[in-house]
């Protein structure tokens, strides 16, 4: 997880937050910006981290119950971990911050905004969680064994190059890490699943926020029909879609993703 | 001794073909017929009921969802039932599923009218449910241990305290218990805890002075989890006795060894064809957040393991097969990393089962055979065990009604009768002659229940368990 030049551009930092210490992956310099990762966890520092980091101070929190960061009693929904970050932001004086949020940390990103848009400066979601699709659903992933549920969610594993470096690997160190923050993500939303029905509702409190959605026309986690339930409510948000993607258009576009992500932030 | 009566009341009718392709959990149900199924459940009710008259001490059963394997998808209909319909014997229930009953204070209620109806002849026991019985109820995994734990809270209060009282747990909220309808006997019907040998479970019954059956695992392994029990019970300043222990043995007679054995062997897919080979698929079995840490870390060895065998685990395992091979076996079917190879070859992966069949008769996983061919082996079970309580285990598979019944008649009029011999001889008292909990620790040094030596006696005379 080291960049090529063989010096980590990042460095784990703990933040105590209420009754937890927070681990907080730092990497780059610039303005802040606030990344919320997904339902199996951080996939480590990967190409586009760097790339950014190159503008920007990425601030990685692992959240509670997820890789290095304690699980907490308390929290036991996406609307209580988005108040456990708001507290974060206000304590460490981040807000108004720019924030990406990937798949279950989209959501997590989404339901701040429904509780208080001001956080943000910018917002970029990615393939985000949370809202029930109108048509379809989205991938019953408890379903399914960690590793097929990682090879659900790029359109072509072979054509995506940082897909063995997702996570660091796939062995069973990984695999355990994975275990625990499906037990997490299960704590969380196994029912409703991956979705709040009040979100749709109070999200129209952001129609002001800047906001970029992206999405990848394959997503086979959550369906892409989604953006436009996004867009209904977030009345200003742009949506980016690219083709022959999946659910990570981080790593399966990440070129396109960089330049896309890189001028909404500007 | 407390002898009992089990089977799994399986839809014989299934096609093996799927249950080879599927597993235990997700079959389509548009192979299942209620018309059979309702023929199958009285059949199965009125073999409880010779079971009574032919002199078992109680009748146990258990519950599952959404599988061939058992049709007892609502174990307390049955219960109910047998409350009414028979006389004598104790209705043994292992168990409730607590986690995934959503509302403990209902099956308080429910087991209590049991309870009082059969004049308090219930036997109370709980199980966490496996993996797929999470999905079938929705219940959410992660939360598994904190329902279990919770919702037997809430029974026992609700037997035990007077109401109207409040609860308010994490999961279970309620603003007035004060049920009538509760149990006769007092302060409630015993409770005997089932399982496959987690050392927390174990650990738990001993603190609560709760007998463990264990469900039809190797001996070895078992000793060393009475063992386990034995030092928990220690710390809780008691000697556990045979009354602390239970143990569930597949057995099948019949007239000669062929006609048994051939029956028998349909045991290698358990219930309805099902089971023991054959349990299930990972992503049901293994839920988010549902398994103890060591036991992902071995799951996480199998997923990721490069060179992992990906071919039936059955395979090659008929001859000089020892114990630990078939237990690896177990565990690999049921992570069912070889599956990922491609679609299953289902005549070979039925002849490879049937041909691993001696090997698990060898290990005592079956006792098969004439009267005269099950009762040394039986002795040998109750020799290292020593249980105050023993279930048999008969008739799973698609066994006709007639050799169902036969079964029934030829153990309860020709092998009951030695096992309770054998019971007095080595001393197996059951939780209705002594109360488990009540013997006084002795000394420093616990003494232990169960011995490996008579397996080792055994071993020395055969090569069976090497």
């Amino acid at each position: 997880m080291a960049s090529g030049n063989g010096h980590q551009e990042w460095r784990e930092e703990t933040i105590h937050v209420d009754d937890l210490d927070l681990t907080l992956i730092k990497g780059g310099s610039g303005r802040p910006l606030l990344v919320l990762h997904e339902e199996l966890g951080w996939p480590g520092w990967l190409k586009w981290n760097s790339t950014l980091a190159q503008r920007h101070l990425l601030l990685i929190p692992q959240h509670p119950g997820f890789g290095r960061t304690p699980r907490s009693e308390w929290i036991s929904s996406v609307r209580d971990l988005a108040g456990f970050y708001a507290r974060y932001l206000a304590e460490q004086n981040l807000a108004p911050i720019d924030a990406i949020g990937f798949s279950l940390g989209g959501w997590i990103a989404a339901e701040m905004a429904a509780c208080n848009p001001s956080q943000f400066r910018k917002l970029v979601l990615v393939a985000p969680m949370g809202i029930r699709p109108r048509e379809g659903v989205i991938l019953d992933f408890f379903q399914l064994m960690a590793p097929k549920h990682l090879y659900a969610t790029v359109y072509d594993p072979d054509a995506t190059p940082e897909f063995d470096n997702l996570y660091g690997g796939q062995g069973p160190e990984q695999f355990e890490g994975w275990e625990e923050a499906r037990a997490q993500t299960a704590r969380l939303a196994w029912t409703p699943f991956m979705h709040n029905p009040s979100l749709p509702h109070l999200l129209g409190i952001a129609s002001n926020l800047s906001t970029l959605l992206i999405w990848g026309k394959e997503d086979r986690v959550v369906p892409p029909t989604v953006a436009a339930q996004f867009k209904e409510v977030m009345k200003s948000a742009r949506l980016v879609t690219f083709d022959r993607c999946g659910h990570r258009p981080e790593v399966e576009r990440t070129v396109d993703f960089i330049r896309e992500v890189e001028a909404f932030l500007e | 001794m407390h002898l009992m009566y089990f089977t799994e009341r399986p839809y014989r009718y299934v096609p093996n073909d799927e249950v080879i392709k599927t597993g235990f959990f997700g079959i389509e149900n548009r192979h299942f017929d209620p018309v059979k199924g309702g023929q199958l459940l009285n059949e199965y009710l009125d073999e409880k009921v010779l079971a009574e008259e032919l002199g078992f001490d109680g009748v146990m059963l258990n519950e599952h969802h959404d599988t061939a394997f058992c049709m007892g998808s609502v174990m307390d209909v049955e219960a109910s039932i047998l409350a009414r319909i028979t006389k004598k014997v104790k209705i043994v229930l292992l168990g409730n599923p607590l986690p995934i009953v959503g509302n403990p204070l209902r099956l308080a209620e429910e087991l209590g009218m049991i309870d009082m109806i059969s004049g308090g002849r219930l036997v109370a026991g709980w199980v966490r449910g496996g993996g797929s019985e999470q999905f079938a109820s929705n219940a959410n995994p992660a939360f598994n241990r904190e329902y279990f734990n919770e919702a037997h809270e809430v029974v026992i209060q609700a037997w035990t305290r007077p109401g109207p009282f409040r609860y308010e747990g994490k999961h279970f909220h309620y603003r007035f218990i004060d049920p009538w309808c509760l149990p006769i006997q007092k302060p409630h019907p015993p409770i005997w805890i089932p399982g496959l040998l987690s050392p927390e479970t174990v650990m738990w019954c001993a603190q609560h002075r709760y007998p463990y059956i264990a469900l039809a695992t190797f001996l070895e392994p078992t000793v060393e989890l009475w063992d386990i029990y034995r030092d928990a019970a220690a710390a809780e300043g008691y000697q556990v006795g045979p009354e602390n222990f239970g143990y569930l043995q597949k057995v099948y007679v019949a007239e000669t060894d062929e006609k048994a054995r051939e029956i028998a062997k349909w045991d290698m897919f358990g219930g309805a064809g099902i089971g023991y080979s054959l349990f299930g698929q990972p992503q049901w079995m293994f839920p988010p957040g549902y398994n103890s840490k060591e036991a992902t870390r071995r799951i996480a060895r199998q997923f990721t393991d490069p060179h992992a065998d990906k071919k039936s685990p059955w395979a090659g395992l008929a001859d000089g097969t020892t114990t630990s091979k078939i237990a690896d076996a177990q565990v690999k079917t049921r992570s069912a990393v070889w599956q990922d190879s491609g679609p299953i070859d289902v005549e070979a992966t039925r002849k490879q089962i049937f041909e691993a069949f001696p090997a698990v008769e060898r290990a005592m996983q079956v006792i098969c055979g004439t009267p005269d061919t099950v009762i040394p082996k039986l002795r040998t079970v109750l020799e290292v065990l020593r249980p105050g309580i023993f279930a048999f285990w008969q008739n799973d598979g698609p066994i006709s009604k007639e050799d169902r019944l036969n079964n029934i008649r030829l153990i309860a009029k020709e092998v009951m009768p030695a096992v309770r011999e054998i019971g007095r001889e080595l001393g197996l008292t059951s939780p209705f002659e002594v109360k488990p909990g009540s013997r006084p620790l002795k000394g420093n040094r616990p003494e232990s229940v169960g011995s490996l030596e008579p397996l080792q006696r055994l071993n020395g005379q055969t090569t069976a368990h090497a």
